[in-house]
């Protein structure tokens, strides 16, 4: 057997690790801002997204236009009753953050 | 939340997932972050209200295989919030009402309907009343409020059945409810808020308006007064606004500083005595609501301070008294947050990401926290106050040019839209905490 140089014994070693884990499931992700944000919109737009009663679903939007809906609530424009006073809470990075997280739900 | 807090004995708890990653480690190498799915701590959370049910749920939907148990004595809980639409003659009580079913078999936590009588924080455990001491490596303790009736002149916990405070779910709500479906036309109902800080800010005000609404359409020479040690109150403009519209002189509100504030009851004779005694105010039906300190449990475990409330670390809800335990919900002192609900349902969520993040090793990314509360005058009626929050400064403080008041120059279809969305704001978050 060729001797290892380190580099090749310690990604060896990451390796074994990794098989032992076995596949890596979607919760041994790190939590996300975007995911953790949209946790906060969870509150009034039900788990997960998926609205309740008159409460409006969020989940599987396309993440443009749902950057599109929340800028456009930090100015004011759609007409919306809270949402311009929660939008205006962030920054345009987190609304594309968590924009991308909604849509990836169903 | 840039740091790991992983303590050796969480280390060791890890078991074979966490014995790699140290042999890793004492090999030089960079360390790596413990997976998710293989947490197995041993979480115990005090109080299954908004706050500890929301950590309950959320730690498990992160890490499945988190030990994770709430012990809450009650097999039902009864929203405090929503109660006023119950005293307003538009929703059953019965509706208020959330088991803990969903939390047990979909989320496999367990569930201990008991009531904890010691936390033994240098032991890590819980000590509850009729079970086994309970084990654990996290302590969330989130026990609502008490009522501090040492700071009320005449009339204690005993005397709640005859004027009872309704500033607990379900059946003290049933008890005020019932004495004014009971009385008489043309009598008066006495409202006494409390002073700061308290559970529900606008809730004693949304009370008024609501009781006001059932009494206009049952019992309509009937008044509601509102006897307040406080000279200004949550949305007090929109409130205002509202009582004149709908009931006009059916609601009247007395200042402090104009001899609003209750300084001794009378039990018997059904009196509130304010400014200074001097002046007496009888009523067929007295809702008084006392101050109120955090849950006695967290003052017994030295958690609270002398205020009464739980100083915490505003970016880690860590108790700043006692390490390894968290403090959430309307017992901790939260910087801008108001005791609502849906801080509570935040923060919760809050501190199952942080506590994840600590046991992985993976920073938990800081990330805003929000606030929305919705007050009814009447059942299409409503208006809101929103928040959104940031750690600054040491402390969680509202993030400029955000949040605010449902504007006060709209008119009656604003209001109705408002008032549209509130029920679907309670089906949510009551889904969301209870699953």
């Amino acid at each position: 057997m060729p001797s290892m140089t380190p580099l090749r014994y310690l990604t060896s070693i990451a390796l074994s690790t990794a098989l032992l884990a076995g596949p890596v499931q979607a919760e041994d992700k790190p939590l996300t801002r975007g995911e953790l944000i949209a946790q906060s919109c969870f509150a009034c737009h039900g788990p997960q997204g998926q609205g309740a009663d008159t409460m409006p679903p969020i989940a599987g939007w396309d993440k443009d236009l749902m950057v599109e809906y929340l800028l456009d609530f930090q100015e004011g424009k759609r007409n919306p009753t809270v949402m311009d006073r929660h939008a205006t809470g962030y920054t345009e990075e987190e609304i594309r953050e968590l924009a991308a997280y909604l849509s990836e739900l169903e | 939340m840039s740091r790991s807090h992983l303590s050796r004995r969480d280390f060791l708890r890890l078991g074979a997932s966490g014995a790699t990653v140290a042999a890793l480690g004492l090999a030089g190498f960079p360390a790596l972050s413990l997976a998710r799915s293989r947490l197995d701590a041993r979480i115990v959370i005090v109080g299954g209200g908004s706050a500890g049910a929301t950590t309950a749920r959320y730690l498990k939907q992160h890490a499945p295989n988190l030990r994770v148990t709430l012990v809450e004595p009650n097999e039902t809980y009864y929203t405090c919030y929503a109660g006023n639409w119950y005293l307003g003659g538009f929703r059953e009580l019965d509706t208020l009402g959330h088991g803990y079913d969903r939390l047990r078999e979909e989320y496999d936590i367990e569930v201990v309907h008991d009531r904890a009588e010691e936390l033994d924080l240098a032991g890590k455990r819980v000590i509850p009343r009729d079970h086994h001491p309970i084990e654990y490596d996290r302590l969330v303790v989130a026990p609502g409020i008490d009522f501090a009736w040492d700071r009320v002149e005449g009339m204690g916990p005993e005397d709640t059945e005859q004027i009872p405070h309704a500033w607990e779910g379900g059946r003290p709500f049933r008890i005020l409810r019932e004495q004014i479906e009971a009385m008489d036309d043309g009598g008066t109902v006495i409202v006494c808020p409390p002073k700061e800080p308290y559970r529900c800010p606008p809730g004693p005000y949304e009370r008024m308006a609501l009781i006001a609404h059932y009494l206009k359409k049952h019992k309509p020479r009937t008044k509601v007064l509102g006897l307040d040690p406080k000279d200004s109150f949550s949305k007090q403009a929109l409130f205002k606004q509202g009582w004149e519209e709908l009931y006009g002189d059916m609601i009247e509100w007395v200042p402090g500083s104009q001899g609003g504030a209750p300084d001794r009851l009378s039990v018997s004779d059904r009196k509130v005595l304010t400014d200074g005694g001097d002046q007496v105010h009888s009523a067929d039906v007295i809702n008084f609501i006392p101050p109120q300190q955090a849950g006695a449990i967290a003052r017994q475990a030295d958690l609270s301070d002398d205020s009464g409330w739980c100083p915490v670390d505003q970016e880690t809800f860590r108790s700043q008294r006692h390490d390894g335990v968290y403090v959430i919900g309307d017992a901790a002192v939260a910087g801008d947050m108001p005791k609502s609900a849906h801080t509570a349902n935040n923060q919760g969520k809050l501190v199952a990401a942080t506590i994840v993040g600590e046991l992985t090793g993976e920073p938990t990314p800081h990330f805003p926290t929000v606030n929305t509360c919705y007050s009814l005058v009447a059942p299409d009626w409503a208006f809101t106050i929103a928040a959104v929050f940031e750690h600054r400064g040491g402390e969680i403080r509202e993030v400029e040019g955000s949040g605010g008041l449902s504007p006060e120059d709209e008119g009656q279809a604003f209001r109705e839209i408002e008032a549209l969305y509130a029920p679907g704001w309670y089906e949510s978050i009551t889904r969301d905490i209870f699953g």
